[in-house]
């Protein structure tokens, strides 16, 4: 046998065993977080644990809801806060700056991406915490600590920024040139153009890339953790302390074995968010493989 | 007003908006990276870089964090090689042997975006179970494990993306000159050079800085790590232990540490950013 197509077929299977196993691990996780959700699911039915608000393990009660309903609020407010400044930053991006400012802001958005969370964990601490605190909610005649789902949703805005700004700046510079340049030929002004023209056109991009940023917002741990306040209790109001789902997890593992079914709810858990950001990210993924192949 | 007046008001409005937007986005990075300077550089000192904790260390006595430093860069340090190892050739599986465009290959590049996106305290829980399950304690071989786990969609991705920038008629024009799959897979590597580098530095990044997967996996210990089956501490769960302390030197020093992870961190995007560079040099 050739000593070439030899070498050639050892590096072909290498590489496919390797990916074989990639893919097996992902078979795996799926397995591992159902298997072990299953006592919990035997034991309640999927609404119940769903809807139930009291979570005490010691008497055997796992309501998600406080928990649930955190999650939603922190990234509901990341995504407020987030989605309007990064819309119209990625648009002045690609519309209206120069290509040296577009060369020097898109590399700095990028190291906010390489910021790990444990960092925008402090500067909430630091910062954002002490902001809503000691000013804004005094000044609204609230009282609150500071730590709270508005902290974390402001948190995970900033964390969010990066990558909404990246895809959408790639999602607005596909729109053809001819579609802009006729709508400016019959006197539209550059906004009007945007908001009729471009807007429209780019408009699943957009909502693809707002997608993947309440995917990150929703998994995100740490830093969220650091500045949320950590009670279980269904949040009322933007000053109240929430416990978002990841929160719940990183806080109670490695400490639960001795209640039955603890381990169990808590992986059920890590399987909620596990299908959630799947889901979440697979339709958006969807969405900007289908546009770039269109733009191809 | 008249009509056009007024459309061109809304016009300058809307630039504003769009100006603040862009300023607040990037402003918040240099304000993150400007708050943790300003607190932490004050408790920055020789001793916290060069010495692990002494007695007392977590209420504020003697003591530095070179131990959740060498266990941080050990950890992504390894856990980076194995995910290239590993990573490179699925890359080049999915770009060079399988056939471009089938259903394998679109599938297989999707579950890895997606995969991408899961976050890290899944994986951490996941092997955290699988590591009860098998008897074995937190330790950094556990840790490097999660890691690995953690960046294969990284480099798969970024790689892939490289391999998509070389002009396909390059890669037609070896393979009829004769060569096998394996070594136009070579040369296309040789091309990439200098992205395969960015690709291991983002890798790196992502492994230095994440907490959730280590916090379970890991552990924690005062002792400079020495073998793979011991606890470690590592930087962001140092920086996340010191700050709920509620002694103020410790919250300081939590200040420091995190400094240090900002300077390791901008180390490795301005070192990115060179290569980068680099690589855009060099495309034909």
């Amino acid at each position: 046998m050739n000593w070439r197509l030899l070498k050639d077929k050892i590096a072909r299977f290498s590489s496919i065993t390797l990916l074989v196993l990639a893919l097996a691990v992902i078979v795996a996780i799926v397995a591992g977080l159902v298997g072990k959700s299953t006592p919990l699911l035997q034991a309640e039915s999927l609404v119940d644990i769903l809807s139930d608000s009291v979570w005490s393990p010691m008497k055997g009660r796992f309501g998600f809801l406080s928990f649930i309903l955190g999650t939603v609020w922190v990234t509901l407010i990341a995504l407020i806060v987030a989605t309007p400044l990064c819309v119209l930053a990625s648009i002045y991006l690609v519309e209206y700056a120069s290509d040296r400012l577009r060369n020097m802001v898109l590399p700095l958005v990028n190291v906010l991406a390489a910021i790990p969370p444990v960092l925008y964990g402090v500067w909430g601490v630091l910062f954002v915490v002490p902001l809503l605190g000691n000013y804004i909610a005094p000044f609204l005649g609230i009282d609150s600590s500071g730590f709270s789902v508005f902290a974390g949703g402001l948190v995970l805005a900033v964390m969010i920024f990066p990558i909404m700004v990246s895809i959408m700046v790639e999602v607005l510079s596909t729109i053809p040139k001819e579609l802009k340049d006729a709508s400016l030929s019959l006197g539209a002004t550059q906004w009007e153009t945007i908001t009729k023209v471009v807007l429209q056109k780019a408009k699943p991009g957009l909502i693809a890339a707002a997608v993947l940023g309440i995917s990150r917002a929703f998994g995100e741990t740490v830093a969220v953790l650091m500045v949320c306040g950590n009670i279980p209790q269904i949040p009322k109001s933007l000053f109240d302390a929430g416990y978002p789902l990841p929160a719940l997890i990183a806080n109670n593992f490695g400490e639960m074995m001795s209640i039955p079914l603890y381990d169990s709810a808590l992986m059920f858990a890590a399987l909620l968010l596990f299908v959630i950001i799947f889901g979440f990210n697979l339709l958006s993924r969807i969405i900007l493989n289908r546009l770039e192949e269109k733009a191809a | 007003m008249t009509h056009i007046q007024k459309r061109l008001l809304r016009e300058r409005l809307a630039k504003y908006a769009m100006q603040g937007s862009g300023i607040i986005i990037t402003g918040s990075l240099f304000f993150i990276v400007g708050t943790i300077l300003y607190k932490g550089l004050p408790y920055l000192n020789w001793q916290m870089v060069s010495e692990s904790p002494k007695g007392g260390f977590y209420i504020g006595k003697e003591g530095g964090i070179l131990n959740a430093i060498l266990g941080s860069l050990y950890l992504a340090s390894l856990s980076t090689a194995l995910a290239t190892l590993i990573g490179i050739p699925i890359a080049i599986y999915l770009d060079v042997y399988a056939k471009s465009g089938s259903f394998l290959v679109r599938t297989c590049k999707l579950l890895f975006d997606v995969l991408f996106g899961i976050p890290s305290i899944v994986y951490g829980a996941i092997a955290f179970s699988i590591m009860v399950w098998l008897g074995i304690r937190a330790s950094l071989l556990g840790g490097v494990i999660t890691i690995t786990l953690l960046t294969i969609p990284i480099v798969v991705r970024t790689i892939d993306e490289l391999l998509k920038t070389i002009p396909i008629d390059l890669k037609h024009v070896t393979f009829s000159l004769g060569t096998t799959r394996w070594e136009t897979a070579r040369m296309m590597l040789r091309y990439i050079r200098p992205g395969i580098f960015t690709a291991i530095l983002l890798a790196f990044g992502r492994a230095i800085g994440d907490v959730a997967g280590v916090l379970l996996t890991t552990g924690f210990s005062d002792n400079l790590p020495q073998y793979l089956d011991e606890p470690a501490a590592t930087l962001p769960l140092a920086i996340f232990f010191q700050l709920s302390s509620p002694i103020p030197e410790v919250q300081g020093r939590a200040y420091a540490s995190a400094l240090v992870l900002t300077f390791i961190i901008l180390f490795i995007v301005i070192c990115t950013h060179i290569l980068a560079s680099k690589q855009k040099k060099h495309k034909i």
